[in-house]
């Protein structure tokens, strides 16, 4: 009987395996080293172009000429080695990646450390840095340790204003930001079948928060669904009882809305406990929580109302800035007074479209509040849509009000 | 492999944005890293990097996959890193490019010498000899090699 990583990499945890892997992926940042390291590898062409993405997310459009220099030499040989290649606007990897690429059983290799989302399809999927990414372009596969697994076991509903970023910052407090090294996160029980893929790929996507390996779901009905409006047929997978290492149980009736305080994702506190807290800035995407369903919720809190504070709303990918824009979200937002950027990862890393000044402070929906991380001497706070979109009508930390 | 440094205490959780914040990674110039690592924690460290061996609390490396972290040390001058933990994706990384990660809790003296000998399984500081983890057989391979680069250049 074995865990999902043990199905899907073909053998026992703490055994080392070399497996082909079906989808690997490097974006603009990491791709310069990849392919740098690939060339050095004395490669004359790619294992096999068709499973491999180039996705630029990280500073797009580029933010001054070195980056732009950077990003047109990996341009060019996207172009001419006809490997999947998404250009600026595109959105982020991890996003991309859930609209139809990944499926249930596939490996899936994403040098990024994010690359644990798309684990939410029940695929075993997980980051690696770019010489790893360049050995898979060289041969297709790489190797990997096979993880124990610690299951998050989830009952009930959520009540009130908790979502699903709540639970995600919960757990992660409850295992620490080491908690799951080496290992992967499988979430189980009744609990599963009341959250959404959007839901689920906010959970996978804070796994590699406790240091986890893969974070992931067994394919469902709403797994199956969500893909076939993608134009995918799938099969769901079915659990077998099997060995954990470790065992967390959440209700989700249990989980209240929090805030992950500066400078680490595993100290986290009620937002009752922060109310008042002046901001200078509230940040709305990225991978964690930059899908429609997130840019639809917050536009029904601020809609008809406007902003108090500098509101950056960056859509995670086209997709679903082009829902928001046929939807009237996009509307909604703009018109309540905040500045959306293009698709992909903003100002997260602190790169561009959002940077922080010298003791600025940020409420954002991403996943990493490390020191300095969007801006020196800035600092950042992380939340739920609904408790950002409260808070950027306050211009203070805010508790969201209860859904209806 | 064997090597030695002097010992540069550092403390747990030191995630890849302190080691090279991310405004420094847009380039290819592998002299920037080294000239801007660890700046977020203390803008003095970097200088003195040259022939150390770090010795961390756990979970060293943590969050992003930016291999410039690994690439930043190596390039700053150190020899390796000894941790009761690593973060995965550094862990990868670091022998990837050939930078020695030694799994052990060991005790700390800033500037004593720290020697160690990966084959043997030990390391050695203040006259006391600690075992370490072995690397699994794949990882020793490609830190032999000098990392994934010449492993793979060697078998093609």
């Amino acid at each position: 009987m074995s865990t999902l990583s043990e199905r899907i990499l073909g053998s026992p945890a703490g055994t080392y395996v070399d497996r082909k892997v079906e989808r690997a992926y490097a974006h603009d940042g990491t791709g310069v080293l990849t392919l740098e390291a690939w060339k050095s590898m004395g490669a004359g062409r790619l294992s096999d172009s068709s499973r491999l993405s180039l996705i630029f997310d990280h500073i797009v459009p580029a933010n001054n000429s070195t980056t732009a220099t950077l990003q047109h030499e990996l341009r060019e040989f996207a172009k001419s080695s006809f490997l999947h290649f998404s250009d600026v606007g595109g959105g982020i990897c991890h996003q991309l990646m859930s609209e139809g690429i990944v499926l249930p059983g596939e490996v899936v290799v994403g040098a990024d450390s994010h690359s644990c989302t798309p684990g939410a399809f029940g695929a075993f999927a997980t980051g690696v840095g770019a010489t790893d990414m360049a050995a898979i372009w060289l041969t297709g596969e790489t190797w990997f340790r096979v993880p124990e697994t610690i299951n998050i076991h989830l009952s009930g509903a959520f009540t009130g204003a908790a979502e699903a970023k709540d639970l995600a910052l919960a757990y992660v407090s409850r295992l620490g930001m080491d908690g799951a090294t080496y290992c992967a996160l499988e979430f189980t029980g009744d609990g599963t079948a009341s959250l959404s893929m959007d839901d689920r790929l906010t959970l996978c996507n804070l796994a590699v928060e406790t240091g986890a390996k893969a974070g992931m779901f067994y394919a469902d009905s709403v797994t199956v669904e969500y893909l076939k409006a993608l134009g995918q047929s799938v099969q769901p997978q079915v659990a077998e009882a099997c060995e954990y290492v470790q065992e967390l149980s959440l209700d989700l009736s249990d989980i209240v809305p929090v805030v992950a305080v500066p400078p680490r994702v595993d100290t986290v506190k009620p937002v009752q406990s922060l109310i008042g807290l002046p901001l200078d800035q509230v940040f709305v995407g990225t991978c964690t929580n930059g899908r429609y369903s997130d840019l639809a919720r917050f536009a029904r809190i601020v809609r008809k109302k406007k902003v108090a504070v500098r509101t950056i709303v960056v859509p995670a990918s086209r997709m679903v800035l082009e829902k928001a824009i046929r939807t009237g979200v996009l509307a909604d937002i703009v018109e309540a007074g905040c500045t959306v950027g293009s698709p992909g990862c903003g100002p997260c890393l602190g790169a561009h479209m959002g940077v922080l000044g010298e003791g600025e402070v940020c409420l954002s929906t991403a996943n990493r509040n490390f020191k300095n991380r969007m801006g020196v001497g800035g600092e950042i706070y992380l939340s739920s849509v609904a408790t950002a979109a409260a808070s950027a009508l306050a211009g203070e930390i805010t508790e969201p009000e209860v859904n209806e | 492999m064997n090597g030695e440094g002097h010992a540069v205490c550092l403390p747990a959780d030191i995630d890849t944005d302190v080691i090279i914040a991310g405004r420094y990674l847009r380039t290819k110039d592998r002299s920037v890293w080294a000239e801007h690592v660890f700046e977020d924690l203390d803008p003095n460290l970097a200088p003195t990097l040259m022939d150390t061996v770090l010795v961390t609390g756990k979970n060293f490396g943590c969050g992003s996959s930016r291999e410039q972290a690994a690439i930043a040390l190596k390039e700053a001058g150190v020899v390796a890193v000894i941790a009761p933990s690593f973060a995965r994706i550094f862990f990868r990384n670091a022998i990837n490019i050939g930078l020695p990660l030694i799994e052990c809790d060991l005790p700390c003296t800033q500037g004593d010498t720290v020697k160690f000998d990966l084959a043997a399984g030990w390391v050695e500081t203040g006259g006391e000899k600690f075992t370490v983890r072995q690397l699994s057989p794949r990882m020793q391979a490609i830190l032999s090699a000098g990392g994934l680069v010449e492993y793979w250049r060697c078998r093609r």
